[in-house]
């Protein structure tokens, strides 16, 4: 670095494709100094952290990854308008490390030659060097540095001594920018870049002159150019240049389309010294490839895929069960031993039933995102998720998702919070979005109590055609039933959002390595702090209303309940009553009352109104409300006799019974189907970086609640059940 | 006479003569250039996506990519 320059702090951008490992690199050159957030208004993760070499801190961004320029997508765009100095949500860069994968250099070198057109000093790091050895792939570091005319340097990208190299050359490097249009592009493409620059883009655009060649190329191979300049005032100017330009080449015997490409390929096929890019395609068969034979097989790939999911289910319903206990316990005690030791009173009552429970609230999902998490980072680590979605994409395009939504959507039936942060692993955003928009509707556990208390008590205990058990037979439909709705509504979905240039699948299959286990870990605690950090205030905000709601306003429990009677028996029960006089005298209480009229065409009385808005909070919770609102003993507070109270309970003027099994049917359709569960609308917010999806996601699955239930009641009854 | 990859039948080497259509842009930049050989390696359970090897990697394709595609 020259003198002045020297010891002067640097953004550094990390560049590359997917997979090429630059999260390794940044995690390998920021230690524990990062961060980790979203670029405002998109769904793209920003990171960023900082490196201290020779005393300088500088500053490294981890840049989505990204296979070119051509901004079609999001995190292409964010990479391409932070590496010209245009995003307005990024430092400008002064210096892109460009991160490419020794084993597959061609297509990795052609980002590159893209950034070296933007004039941005660069370093180029040939990085998994050492599988490009042991597949005997031959690179030959110096011609590809003569030709760049960049420090070029082949890593591992996971070894210590070359994160020193990597650290030694951004201290060394002299700043100075490559030429741009290094892989000189022929007369009539040359010509074409020139007219656009001089005619459109330097009179009528703002943007930076080193933006000039890209964007001129980036228009003369669009072959959908009106969409560039849908609202801009000088259109037709554009589109006139444009047009020019395009027949120049075709004039000359070019395809306006391939002419860039071919150009670059041929550039980048002499650096890797080869002459018709085909040299490197082994003969022999690798591990990778024998890996593949079976678990993207015809018949066993679905069975091997089948039997993983299982298994991460399995960890995420049950074996996260004992830490989840342990954490409700915790929060008990906690809350417990507040509320004895602060004196009784509004800031206890908030304190231990509003913040305590609430913030218990947010802690009890850390087990299950975690243990998926801890799953998912595997997969991904090992190259194992390309090749499941591959399996899978033929069965979910056809339900309008996308082969990377099986896991998510699997996760979905242990809780839906943990499915929808995984959802992120598929790139494209309408699929995306339809994924997290449908997931809710999968049946996680925490439907489970509602629907084995109304099963239990509405559902007789016979068996159908003698051997299947009615019980279980409504279980199992209540599972086929989100299932179904699901599939239905990403069908709908798929017909309105269409990412209008629908972005192509075309996914990469990387080759099998072992995980990292240092990165698998570190996400998994990652994604957890992600939740608490950016879910957590919206979960314990809401918790801290529903709190209030159903503890206010306070009122005076009449004398004939509270001192009916001395027996312990009896003052037992009173105790429970008061709690139920309370609780239908809140504000909930009167909410539910007053939405009665409203639910009552579902078979649902204000009881389940006060229960509908409690459990808000978490679906289980309507459990709990029913304990309290019939005043079902803490001691003899199980299911049994909630259940008895259920059955036996008779509406005070017609001295009908409040319950039937078509209630109970249409009560858990309505839980089947409607968004009961602001921890999940915290988490649609966080990963869609706006509360408009949440609140459609509310709207949407609440209407369809009410409108299903509303169907089986009133059929129901019309038929006479 | 050329016949589109989405059609073949066969797996193993090919040779492209042109790519073409709405996804041409993002298959050249991969890669996918007239004269590359590709090698057609599976295909998914139902047909579709198509699994290949191009420049020394592996890609998949669903059927409207693959469509792009002309071999000879
Ligand atoms: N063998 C080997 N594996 C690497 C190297 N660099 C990264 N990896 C692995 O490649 C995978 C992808 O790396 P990652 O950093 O997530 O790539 P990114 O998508 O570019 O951020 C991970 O499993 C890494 O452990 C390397 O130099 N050699
Ligand atoms: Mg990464």
């Amino acid at each position: 670095m020259s003198d002045i320059l020297k010891n002067q702090p640097l953004t550094i951008a990390l560049v590359g494709n997917p997979n090429t490992g630059k999260s390794t690199l940044f995690n390998a050159l920021t230690g524990l100094k990062q961060k980790v957030g979203n670029y405002p208004g998109v769904t793209v993760e920003r990171k960023t952290g900082s490196v201290e070499i020779d005393g300088t801190r500088h500053k490294i961004i981890d840049l989505p990854g990204t296979y070119s320029l051509n901004h079609k997508k999001v995190d292409e765009r964010i990479a391409y308008q932070t590496l010209i100095g245009e995003y307005e949500y990024e430092e400008t860069p002064d210096l892109a490390v460009l991160v490419l994968d020794s084993t597959n250099l061609d297509r990795n070198m052609y980002l590159a030659t893209q950034v070296m057109d933007l004039e941005i000093p660069m370093i180029v790091l040939l990085n998994m060097s050492d599988l490009a050895e042991e597949r005997g792939i031959e690179v030959d570091t110096n011609t590809i540095q003569k030709r760049l005319g960049v420090p070029v340097l082949p890593i591992v990208a996971k070894d210590k001594g070359d994160i020193q190299n990597v650290r030694q050359a951004i201290a060394d490097h002299d700043l100075e920018a490559p030429k741009p249009l290094s892989w000189k592009p022929q007369q009539p493409l040359a010509e074409a870049i020139t007219l656009i620059t001089d005619e459109w883009l330097h009179p009528h655009t703002d943007l930076p002159d080193r933006a000039h060649p890209i964007e001129a190329l980036r228009l003369i191979s669009n072959n959908q150019v009106s969409d560039d300049f849908k609202n801009h005032p000088r259109r037709e100017v554009a589109e006139e240049i444009i047009a020019k330009a395009q027949s120049q080449l075709e004039d000359a015997g070019e395809n306006p389309t391939a002419v860039e490409v071919m150009a670059r390929y041929k550039f980048i096929e002499q650096c890797t010294s080869n002459g018709n890019g085909n040299h490197r395609q082994e003969e022999s068969e690798t591990l990778s490839d024998k890996i593949d034979a079976v678990v993207t097989h015809k018949f066993l790939g679905p069975v091997i895929l089948v039997a993983i999911l299982l298994l991460m289910f399995q960890a995420i319903f049950s074996w996260a069960e004992p830490f989840m206990n342990l954490i409700d316990l915790f929060f008990v005690q906690a809350g417990n031993t507040v509320a004895e030791t602060l004196p009784p009173g509004i800031l206890n009552d908030l304190l231990v039933e509003g913040i305590i429970a609430g913030l218990g609230g947010v802690v009890i999902f850390l087990p299950q995102i975690m243990f998926l998490f801890f799953f998912i980072s595997i997969l991904e680590g090992t190259g194992y998720m390309a090749r499941a979605a591959f399996v899978m994409d033929g069965f979910m395009t056809r339900i309008g998702l996308h082969g990377r939504s099986v896991v998510p959507l699997m996760s979905g039936f242990a809780c839906a919070v943990p499915g929808i942060m995984a959802a992120r692993t598929i790139e494209s955003w309408s699929d995306r979005l339809i994924t997290i928009m449908v997931l809710p509707f999968m049946a996680c556990s925490a439907r489970l109590p509602v629907y084995a208390l109304m099963i239990s008590a509405f559902v007789p205990n016979e068996n159908a055609f003698g051997f299947i058990s009615m019980q279980g037979l409504t279980f199992f439909g209540l599972y086929i039933f989100g299932i179904v709705m699901a599939i239905l509504a990403a069908w709908v979905m798929k017909m309105f959002f269409t990412d209008g240039e629908s972005t192509p699948f075309m996914m990469e299959l990387p080759s099998y390595k072992m995980p990292k286990w240092s990165a698998v870990f570190y996400n998994m605690f990652e994604r957890g702090w992600i939740f608490v950090k950016e879910a957590g205030k919206i979960i314990m905000a809401i918790s801290i209303v529903l709190w209030f709601l159903a503890s206010y306003p306070k009122v005076e429990v009449p004398d004939s309940i509270t001192n009916s009677t001395t027996t312990t028996e009896a003052s037992f029960n009173a105790q429970e009553s008061a709690s139920s006089y309370k609780l239908k005298h809140s504000y909930a209480g009167q909410i539910g009352q007053f939405i009665e009229p409203v639910i009552k065409p579902l078979g649902f009385d204000w009881k389940i109104g006060i229960g509908l808005i409690t459990s808000f909070a978490a679906r289980e919770v309507m459990v709990g409300t029913l304990n309290t609102i019939y005043s079902v003993g803490e001691s003899g507070g199980n299911t049994t006799t909630l259940k008895q109270k259920l059955i036996n309970d008779k509406d005070p003027d017609t001295g009908e019974a409040v319950f039937s099994t078509l209630s109970a049917i249409s009560l858990m359709v309505f839980f089947a189907l409607a968004m009961q569960c602001m921890s999940t609308l915290a988490i649609v917010r966080r990963e869609t970086n706006s509360w408009k999806w949440p609140a459609i996601m509310f709207i949407y699955m609440t209407a369809l609640a009410y409108i299903c239930s509303l169907v089986v009641y009133q059929g129901g009854q019309a038929l006479g059940w | 006479m050329s016949i589109l990859l989405s059609e073949q039948k066969q797996n193993g080497k090919k040779t492209i003569a042109d790519v073409t259509g709405p996804k041409a842009a993002r298959l050249l930049e991969m890669g996918l250039l007239p004269g590359t050989t590709v090698e057609v390696i599976r295909s998914a359970p139902l047909g579709f996506p198509i699994e290949i090897k191009v420049r020394g990697y592996l890609l998949t394709l669903r059927k409207e990519e693959a469509e792009c595609i002309e071999i000879e």
